[in-house]
């Protein structure tokens, strides 16, 4: 049978797949640039699924809803972008030390404060680095085409349920909005079988099931973070994923994740052109980061650059990872502004070719 | 192949749907395709514009400054974006609302009275398709048949009958780019 593509909205497009991965629930609440979610949801799902979808009084109880349901083991998600995603925070870090699986979708837009609905990716430190409180860990993907919108919805669904972690899809408004050709995954079956963990009501054969995140014993709390924190460490063992593109014979090196990833392409091409061999470094997942990769670049290369659309956030986890090998420099725009692929090349050439030649 | 096109006019004339049908006619003919359209308030009643990459190869990126084709729907839009076309480029533009015609010389220009022609077929909505089947006869970036197709995608089923005017439209379209070549 040939495989029909379709043409669809970034948004549009990981809603439909929500509904193809057997999601049983999503709470949301809108926000621009990511109303569609829900919107789509709202239109197709019930219908087709039974599966339940409902807009909260807010982003709060929205993750609240999405804790409670999670609870019971069964497949759950959320959706928001950046002002309604700082919201969520607590929610996330209760669901993180619950040990709970959900999918968490942050379709970021220009910040600080309510900002911008143009796209942006100032929440990179909040989705790697914590967010809300307690020493925690969320599994985070960062897509670059509408494709990648659809195909990490089951795959961060798989890895919540393999690690019983929240997982965040991180990406931006024009991811999002725009519109590319996508291959849609088979409809699976919504989930119908229990965890043995899940809190669904007591049955004689076995002991209550009950999800806390309080412990007045410190040495009690203490070894439930040590647990948390050998399942990162086996997270970052196992999960961590990235792109090379034409990094082989490369001389210097552009580093950016999701649609900024893309922007670079196209100015290593326009570098290429002129002769100067530039590659893209792409984290796939932003956490588990992929140091160990990054760090392997750095000793056949001259120089590198990240590029984000923030003030330099991810730079920092560049810099961990080239660890004072060679020089890094960075171009960021922000609040709401979009790099243009000329704009990165002659960054490039002025911050990084200009001063080691 | 990798044909960088932006359209872009007032809110209203179709520059979106023209957009996704050249897209979409790309998924028909197994081509890759982005659709990046402008959402933010410009959007909400001025002027919208949209880029649409048609290519045969995987699609970088979606931001771009420079472009092969730039349709111009009104005069703001062919002010913004007659600078961005590449030397050598087509231009084409609505010539009946167009007061101040482009001024380059090193690109290629077709002037089309699509909204006069869309008035004269009975149907001012269909000025888009007009410019389209212009486009499409000056570069064959997806076939009048996958325009079609296309169509079919992006109108909302209760339209569906109006295709047949539409397919009009863009022949019509195609004739006068026709006309307007064989005059230069």
């Amino acid at each position: 049978m040939k495989k029909e593509f379709r043409l669809m909205k970034g948004n549009e497009a990981l809603a439909e797949a929500a509904i193809r991965a057997g999601c049983d629930a999503y709470f949301g609440y809108p926000i621009t640039p990511q109303s569609e979610v829900l919107e789509y949801l709202s239109g197709e799902a019930a219908k087709r699924t039974g599966m339940v979808v409902l807009q909260a009084e807010s982003e709060i109880a929205s993750i609240n809803m999405v804790y409670g349901a999670a609870g019971t083991g069964k497949r759950v998600m959320t959706s928001s972008s950046s002002p309604g995603m700082s919201l969520m925070q607590e929610g996330i870090s209760y669901i993180a030390c619950g040990e709970l699986p959900c999918l968490l979708v942050n379709v970021q837009r220009g910040g600080p404060g309510l900002g911008t609905i143009q796209p942006g990716q100032a929440d990179y430190l909040q989705a790697v680095k914590g967010g809300g409180h307690g020493d925690y860990k969320v599994i985070t993907l960062a897509p670059s085409t509408v494709q990648e919108m659809v195909d990490f919805v089951g795959e961060g669904f798989e890895l919540a349920y393999k690690y019983r972690n929240p997982v965040l899809i991180l990406t931006d408004g024009a991811l999002g909005q725009m519109m590319e050709k996508v291959l849609l995954p088979e409809l699976r079956p919504r989930k119908t079988e229990f965890e043995p963990w899940g809190s669904t009501g007591k049955t004689p054969d076995r002991e209550r099931n009950v999800i806390y995140t309080l412990s007045l014993q410190p040495d009690v709390m203490e070894q439930w973070n040590q647990r948390l924190q050998a399942k990162y460490r086996i997270i970052e063992e196992n999960e961590t994923r990235c792109e090379l593109i034409d990094c082989e014979d490369a001389d210097y090196i552009l580093v950016a994740y999701g649609l900024v990833a893309r922007i670079c392409q196209k100015a290593a091409h326009i570098a290429r052109d002129k002769g100067i061999k530039v590659g893209v470094f792409r984290p796939i997942t932003v956490y588990p980061y992929p140091y160990a990769e990054l760090n392997k670049i750095a000793d056949k290369v001259k120089g590198f650059m990240t590029v984000e659309m923030n003030a330099g956030q991810m730079l920092e986890d560049v810099r961990l990872a080239v660890n004072g090998k060679k020089p890094i420099e960075f171009y960021g725009r922000q609040g709401g502004m979009i790099p243009s692929p000329e704009d990165i090349f002659h960054k490039l050439e002025e911050k990084i070719i200009g001063e080691l030649v | 192949m990798t044909e960088e096109i932006i359209i872009a006019g007032f809110g209203g004339q179709g520059v979106l749907s023209m957009g996704q049908i050249l897209c979409y006619g790309g998924v028909i003919e197994d081509k890759e395709v982005t659709f990046m359209p402008s959402y933010g308030p410009e959007m909400r009643g001025g002027t919208a514009n949209c880029i649409a990459i048609v290519s045969d190869e995987k699609i970088s990126s979606p931001i771009l400054t420079k472009f092969d084709t730039v349709i111009a729907l009104n005069q703001p839009s062919l002010d913004k974006f007659e600078h961005t076309l590449k030397p050598g480029g087509l231009l084409i533009y609505e010539a009946s609302t167009i007061i101040n015609p482009p001024k380059r010389t090193d690109i290629d220009i077709l002037p089309i009275e699509a909204s006069n022609e869309a008035a004269k077929m009975k149907n001012i909505k269909i000025m888009n398709m007009i410019v389209l089947g212009a486009v499409l006869k000056k570069k064959p970036i997806i076939s009048l048949e996958s325009a079609i197709l296309a169509l079919q995608k992006v109108l909302p089923e209760r339209y569906h009958h109006l295709i047949p005017l539409n397919k009009e439209a863009i022949e019509k379209g195609m004739e006068l780019a026709e006309k307007a070549s064989v005059t230069a």
